[in-house]
């Protein structure tokens, strides 16, 4: 429609409600930007104008490097892994299988739990000895793994508990797309020969593509956004092994109380979210029409 | 010959993931339900307890806290399903400058969520002396960029022909949003409805940094409150609580199953 | 022990307090504080709480259970910077530094100027009163104050040929009895381990401090201004715990504080370091003989002190300071203290509380709980300066480096001390 807008009505309908999405979006980004150019202050040492200073020990921290590592790990690792699993459940609820609606039942239940609940599920489960993890392996003669208490799983066990939760929500979404396929095709690609397998990775793969553009820009901001299991699991240990980038600006910020590094990390995160976000809008122009 | 087994191979497969992916789960359920005794040892026949529930209850007010992320969830989805509608109305029904700009703009959210931007979020609310209280939580997500986007979509299906007889028999750009948008966007809302109470009833890092006293916070920090100790953890009390705080979830889920998958199903496509 | 001679004092001082207190006028409290699951604490902290408001009706007092002490420091300090701090609160003994720079406290020895108050303070041990100090003044009151302890397995103990009687008293005869104490199962699994020393996160860094004082050195001083990691003794500390594991006696890896108690139950370990703050719990669950001893020492016994003290806020009136104090002495009375060391373990940080009645039978009853007191002499200041939680951080990180991730120890704590030096420059 191309009705114009008076001011009264702009004021309402737009500028209300945009501003308050302003106020905590644009602003406090903006903020951060300036603050970052502050020092820490405390009520006997108050805050001065230090410039890049803030910069320069960021580029200099090697916990953020460290910190950086594994949020690119993480990131890598939980959306393909969690596409593919999210593939896999939906062919199988799709299917001819028997006790399916069990089967999507046990899939998406973890996306209908807070991440605080999944996270002192899998705290149980992973705990050396007692959780039923270690039984398992001891049960088949292997001995126990200390999941959390080691830096060379703790991030590793995160990713799965990320997965674990996030599979099955994507599962839907595939789900939606599988049953939009048009029977026509597949049959048409039977009629010439194909078996499941080629039909699979010629005729539906490619169909599934906005979906999974879908499910990955999704799952990729969820990597950043999402860090509530590992302040209840871990809290970015053992020797920040499993710290990822949001986890680091909280525990900055409010286990520190250093507010200006916590504002120069966030300028950084932003900086790397617009990144991402570049990257993905060339991929998106390049790739699938979607409606 | 091969289609059999593969079906065989197949259905195997299917029952081996998905116990596999129950089992964090019932694993948790099955210690809420039995004494501390046996949290680490699983004895088939173990007796079967409520006293934990009883217990975890009692050691905090989850009935308080309940009612926080009721109150939470309720405020946002209401300002949501008003403040989107408005906004996406606008872009559809309008012409303006900037109105490029201005949908970027809000766009941006989607990406930019205010839990990222917690530090500088914190201080604001500080600074509006809102820290500590239920609307200061809500505040950032009042305006969602994803309800805007849905229901811009949405907006968009609606025939100008609807719009243009609505306006030759007089109407007002608020009873045409009333009588012809909002009505055909029902399903849209629904669907938003659920993703929205998910995400807010879930939330946690950014009611935990907001929240001091147990009167506003809601049962995610509530549950990570009870269950941080600095004695001993007992899990049967900590899974008990845990199940507490994700029963009506749970529950609400297997009741509208159908609809829960049907709405986000369609969430996803839209 | 000296204590026990000062018991008079306290009786008839604390007597006194409560008799001459002037009436104070009517003020709202907040209360904030810390406790574990544990649920029995919730419910005698508010027991008491209400206890102190029946006796007050002209006040209001408020309980707020904040979560763990990070948490609670964290709330109260987001209070205070918001202009609406809790009057009272109990949190971490060595916050003090952190609530000192930001301006947040008042010391509680400008407030208790009266001579019975002074003598109220100087009624509690030293060895919880060395962290209270800060410019010559008294900054908070002990409340909540508990030292690890070392709890064994008796019958693990008799089952390894070992004295139940005895417990290791130095490291060697920690790693000695230990061999003995783990045992393992056909497919060289180990079912139990000879002892447990929880050593991720703040609370490994708290153990470790215990460590390094039985090694003769402290990991901090009461200037706040100097952390002291990159120490022979730290180095040897780190020694042992890898040693512990290497012989077998103690799980390799990161060891978590929160499972050790329930690992204790459960026969996973025959012994473990944790809080004596524990020690209703293990009471009330162990189905085993179990004792308590000293923490084995490198050259001698050695512990750290931790916990929770009183502290009152700045950002109060005059009438709220003065109620405020009459909780805080009201909390503190002999019998109150024996009530909530009762009901958690911790230990009671007056001598006064230790001769009531109450005490002298759970004494009895529980003499294990005695261990914890007279390993106070041994004791050392929890590991403070300002920046502590970032500073800890450091530490925390070494040891995390060491055990679980393979760090060489002093390469980890000289890059420990490097980072702590040029935080704390700035403070000297």
């Amino acid at each position: 429609m191309n009705m114009r807008l008076s001011y009264g009505m702009g004021f309402i309908l737009l500028v209300l409600p945009c501003s308050l999405l302003v106020a905590f979006t644009h602003y406090p980004a903006l903020k951060a930007l300036l603050n970052s150019f502050w020092n820490n202050g405390s009520s006997i040492r108050p805050s001065r104008f230090v410039g890049v200073k803030n910069y320069q020990t960021l580029l200099e921290d090697d916990k953020l490097m460290q910190v950086l590592i594994n949020s690119f790990i993480y990131a890598i690792g939980t959306v393909p892994l969690a596409i593919a699993l999210a593939i896999g459940m939906a062919l199988l609820v799709n299917s001819k299988l028997p006790a399916t609606g069990l089967m999507r039942l046990s899939f998406f239940l973890p996306t209908m739990l807070p991440m605080v609940a999944v996270a002192n599920i899998w705290l149980f489960f992973y705990a050396p000895g007692i959780g039923l993890a270690s039984q398992l392996l001891n049960a088949v003669g292997l001995p126990s793994i200390n999941f959390l208490g080691s830096t060379n799983t703790s991030l590793a066990s995160m990713m799965v508990v990320a997965v674990w939760k996030e599979a099955g929500l994507f599962m839907i979404f595939y789900l939606a797309a599988l049953q939009s396929i048009p029977t026509n095709l597949k049959d048409a690609a039977r009629l010439e020969g194909a078996g499941s397998v080629r039909i699979f990775f010629d005729v539906v793969l490619p169909l599934l593509r906005p979906t999974t553009i879908f499910v990955a820009v999704n799952a990729l901001i969820n990597a950043f956004r999402l860090v509530d299991h590992i302040v209840v699991m871990t809290r970015g240990g053992p020797n920040n092994s499993s710290s990822l980038l949001l986890y680091y600006i909280y525990e900055v910020t409010f286990g520190f109380r250093d507010f200006a590094y916590g504002a120069t990390l966030t300028v950084l995160m932003v900086v790397i979210l617009g990144i991402l976000a570049a990257f993905q809008f060339w991929v998106l122009d390049r790739k699938a029409h979607y409606q | 010959m091969t289609e059999g087994l593969n079906r065989i191979a197949f259905a195997t497969l299917a029952i081996v993931l998905a116990a596999l992916w129950g089992l964090p789960f019932l694993y948790s359920v099955w210690t809420a339900f039995h004494p501390e005794k046996y949290s680490a040892n699983f004895v088939w026949n173990a007796p079967l307890t409520l006293s934990n529930f009883v217990e975890a209850w009692q050691a905090a007010p989850f009935a308080l806290y309940f009612l926080n992320t009721v109150i939470l969830i309720a405020t946002v989805l209401v300002a949501n399903l008003i403040l989107c509608t408005l906004v996406a109305y606008a872009f559809v029904r309008y012409r303006f400058r900037w109105a490029g700009f201005l949908f970027s703009l809000v766009m941006v959210q989607l990406l930019i969520s205010p839990e990222i931007l917690i530090v500088e979020n914190y201080l604001t609310l500080n600074n509006i002396g809102l820290t500590d209280t239920i609307i200061g939580i809500a505040l950032p997500y009042l305006t969602s960029a994803f309800g805007i986007f849905l229901l811009r979509q949405t907006f968009k299906t609606v025939p100008k022909s609807l719009d243009e007889a609505a306006q030759i028999e007089g109407a007002s750009a608020w009873r045409v949003l009333w009588t012809v948008y909002v009505p055909l966007a029902r399903p849209v809302y629904l669907a938003y409805g659920l993703v929205s109470i998910s995400f807010h009833w879930n939330n946690f890092l950014w009611p935990l940094i907001v929240t001091n006293s147990p009167e506003v916070r809601p049962v995610t920090v509530g549950l990570s409150v009870f269950a941080t100790v600095e004695s001993g953890i007992e899990w049967s009390l900590v899974n008990a609580a845990t199940l507490m705080t994700t029963a009506p979830l749970i529950v609400a889920f297997l009741i509208f199953q159908r609809q829960f998958v049907a709405n986000f199903m369609r969430a996803g496509i839209k | 022990m000296k204590t026990r001679l000062k018991m008079a004092i306290p009786l008839v001082t604390g007597a006194a307090i409560a008799l001459t207190a002037p009436a104070v006028q009517a003020a709202d409290l907040e209360f904030y504080f810390p406790v574990g699951v544990n649920a029995p604490a919730v419910a005698t902290i508010e027991k008491l709480t209400n206890a102190w408001a029946a006796q007050n009706p002209q006040h209001t007092v408020k309980a707020v259970y904040a979560g763990n002490y990070e948490e609670t420091t964290t709330k109260a300090l987001t209070a205070a910077q918001a202009g609406d701090p809790p009057q009272v609160a109990v949190l971490l003994a060595i916050d003090i530094f952190t609530l000192i720079e930001e301006d947040v406290i008042l010391p509680i020895s400008d407030i208790a100027t009266s001579p019975e108050e002074k003598a109220w303070i100087g009624s509690f041990y030293d060895g919880f009163m060395v962290d209270t100090q800060f410019g010559g003044k008294t900054y908070s009151i002990p409340f909540q104050r508990s030292t690890p302890v070392f709890y064994y397995n008796k019958d693990a103990w008799r089952a390894a040929g070992l004295d139940p009687e005895v417990t290791p008293a130095t490291w060697d005869e920690m790693v000695e009895m230990g061999k003995k104490l783990t045992v393992k199962d056909d497919n060289g699994n180990v079912t139990q381990w000879g002892t447990r020393i929880p050593n991720l996160g703040l609370a490994g860094a708290w153990l470790f401090g215990g460590l390094v004082k039985s090694k003769g050195d402290g990991l901090s001083t009461d200037t706040g201004t100097e952390a002291r990691f990159d120490t022979e003794a730290a180095k040897a500390s780190l020694d042992f715990m890898l040693r512990l594991a290497k012989e077998e006696v103690m799980a390799p890896g990161g060891i978590t504080w929160g499972d050790t108690p329930k690992a204790f139950l459960e026969g996973q370990a025959a012994s473990i370091w944790t809080s004596t703050g524990n020690l209703a719990f293990i009471n009330e669950n162990a189905e085993f003989d179990w004792g308590v001893g000293f923490l084995p020492g490198g050259d001698g016994p050695g512990a750290p002190v931790g916990g929770g003290n009183f502290y009152i806020f700045k950002d109060t009136t005059e009438e709220e300071r003065a109620a405020a104090l009459d909780f805080v002495k009201f909390m503190s009375t002999p019998e109150n203290q024996a009530v909530w060391s009762m009901a958690t373990g911790y230990v009671a940080p007056s001598a006064a509380a230790w001769e009531t009645p109450e005490m002298q039978a759970y004494a009895k009853r529980l003499p294990q709980a005695l261990v914890a007191l007279d390993q106070m002499p041994h004791a050392y200041r929890e590991f403070a300066t300002f920046q502590r939680a970032r500073v800890t951080q450091f530490l925390v990180d070494a040891i995390e480096g060491v055990i679980t991730g393979g760090a060489d120890p002093a390469a980890a704590l000289a890059e420990a001390q490097d980072k702590a030096d040029d935080v704390l420059g700035e403070y000297r």
